[in-house]
């Protein structure tokens, strides 16, 4: 029996350092982004707000988090609007070879991430999209398509077919079911499907790498080639931005999931 | 019957997606699978460079190995965790839960330059280290494999706890009850009863951090050493630094297919499911 204690003290101990190990380096970069020294050194000496104040003062940090704004919402809603559509034709029509459109649907999701970032480059030089938001807002939304597809597929399969077959019988035409009936029971999924791919439009680093320009750049890419300079803690503000934008969207995210009654993958 | 004609329309709502797909996506992998055997010159010649010169092999054999290393780890610490979160209160489970989930929604350049920040010489872990006196000068912690490591284990972790949380959460108490019953003491009865149980989640979660793993850019490339760089990065670096599309092409169709592979076994063998986000 004394045995299984000690087992058990490892265990819990384990994941207590598991759990530090996940956590603290982003606790600590939020600590330092407020820091008043001009380095990174833990504990912080004082406290400011420079470094917020630098972020809005400086041109290209402003021109590149409006660059993943104006990237993020049309890839997001395209996303969800392609993506639900998918998600209806692939449970509710018969369609021949459903599991291989599926699966090409799903493919982004499944394929290396460097795989379809260099393929897209090598295409998008030759279609002039390299370097456009145009072309960032295609690849975009092509990512973040499975995500939808998988959030809200699940969520239909949930809903009790006879009730769309009831509005058919009384007259609805498919659209008109669609919109009053099916739309209010997966409009959770629909919009948690939409947090998920603004979520990760804003977060994407590897692909926008690839085909955006020093003009066109998003604000991952622009961290990405600012953290291999000099690194102050400007970049430990956009750090913490960033990661406040993906908190908000994952507190929005489980008070809807509770409230629309979805089951989130752990309860 | 007007019924089936209704079903049939409504599954054309797919075509604008698959059209997408098909434009933005299919199409690019394949332009990029026939570089890789017509550039400069139609042949196999870049998978033949790619699979025998000694440079591209160490590539590709540290990415195996980068790969493996921290899949075990995800498992070690995984495992623990999955555990204690079913086995847990209701409070408890729901603060580890969220403890999973934060970082799972958290950039992993935002992850990644944490670690940066951390592993630094000078650092808050080797300041920890120092001033606690358990080291005499600074680790190297960074620009080496122990950085990639470091950081790879910690952002890949999510994708062994939700598979084994999953599986854990399904087994049936009452075989360790039977198994401590019969006289089975109790860490005997975790190895031969509760841990057969879980391996299709072990599994699952195995293969998920391996296959993320192998085309990880991202950690490796920030935290890694210049000399022990994994296959994306060098992808990368041929195309950016040479315009080497060939060469970067085969070495990426070999990534593909190295990662089909391992998913088809998975599936075949074990019956793993692609169910990324759990």
């Amino acid at each position: 029996m004394q045995q299984v204690h000690i087992w058990n003290a490892a265990r819990i101990a384990v994941c207590i350092l598991v759990a530090v190990y996940i956590i603290a380096p982003i606790v600590i970069v939020l600590i330092i982004s407020f820091s008043s020294a001009p380095f990174l050194t833990f504990p912080p000496p004082g406290w400011s707000m420079q470094w917020y104040e630098n972020i809005v003062g400086n041109p290209a940090w402003i021109r590149s988090l409006w660059v993943s704004l104006r990237v993020m919402l049309p890839a997001g809603i395209a996303a969800t609007v392609l993506g639900t559509a998918a998600a209806f034709a692939l449970n509710r029509g018969r369609i021949p070879g459903a599991a291989a459109i599926n699966g090409i649907l799903m493919a982004p999701l499944v394929v290396p991430v460097i795989i379809t970032a260099a393929a897209l480059f090598g295409v998008f030089r030759i279609w002039g999209l390299y370097g456009t938001i145009g072309g960032l807002i295609l690849a975009h939304t092509v990512l973040t398509i499975p995500y939808v597809l998988s959030t809200v597929g699940a969520s239909l399969q949930l809903v009790d077919r006879r009730l769309e077959d009831a509005a058919a019988n009384l007259g609805a035409t498919p659209w008109m079911a669609f919109r009053s009936v099916t739309l209010p029971l997966i409009l959770p999924a629909v919009l948690s499907g939409l947090l998920f791919a603004m979520v990760i439009s804003f977060d994407e680093l590897v692909v926008s790498l690839f085909i955006s320009t020093p003009v066109v750049r998003p604000v991952t890419v622009q961290m990405w080639s600012n953290i291999r300079g000099d690194v102050d803690p400007t970049i430990a503000a956009i750090a913490t931005l960033i990661f406040l934008f993906s908190l908000a969207a994952l507190l929005v995210e489980s008070v809807m999931s509770r409230s629309g009654g979805r089951k989130t993958p752990f309860s | 019957m007007p019924s089936t004609v209704i079903r049939d329309r409504r599954a054309w709502l797919v075509a604008p997606a698959l059209a997408l797909l098909l434009a933005a996506f299919v199409y690019p992998v394949f332009w990029l699978l026939l570089r890789s055997a017509s550039d400069p010159v139609w042949g196999f010649h870049n998978y033949a460079t790619a699979l025998s010169e000694a440079i591209y092999l160490k590539v590709l054999w540290n990415t195996v190995a980068i790969s493996g290393a921290t899949t075990i780890f995800c498992l070690l610490f995984g495992y623990p965790m999955a555990y204690t979160m079913v086995h847990a209160g209701p409070a408890a489970r729901r603060i580890l839960i969220y403890i999973v989930l934060i970082p799972f929604w958290t950039s992993i350049l935002v992850r990644t330059f944490a670690w940066l920040v951390l592993l630094q010489p000078k650092g808050l872990i080797n300041d920890i280290l120092l001033g606690i006196g358990l080291i005499a000068r600074p680790l190297e912690l960074i620009y080496n494999r122990t950085g990639v490591l470091i950081g790879m284990v910690q952002i890949l972790l999510p994708f062994m706890v939700f598979p084994l949380f999953s599986v854990l959460s399904r087994i049936d108490g009452s075989y360790m009850k039977a198994a401590a019953n019969l006289g089975a003491p109790p860490l005997p009865a975790f190895f031969r009863v509760y841990l057969p149980l879980s391996l299709p989640g072990v599994f699952t979660g195995c293969m998920l951090v391996f296959i993320i793993s192998l085309g990880y850019f991202i950690t490796p490339a920030l935290l890694g050493g210049r000399r022990d760089i994994m296959v994306a990065q060098l992808i990368q670096e041929q195309i950016d630094q040479f315009g080497d599309w060939g060469l970067s092409a085969a070495l990426a169709m070999i990534l593909l297919a190295g990662t089909a592979l391992i998913f088809t076994l998975a599936h075949k063998v074990f019956g793993v499911k692609p169910a990324i986000r759990a």
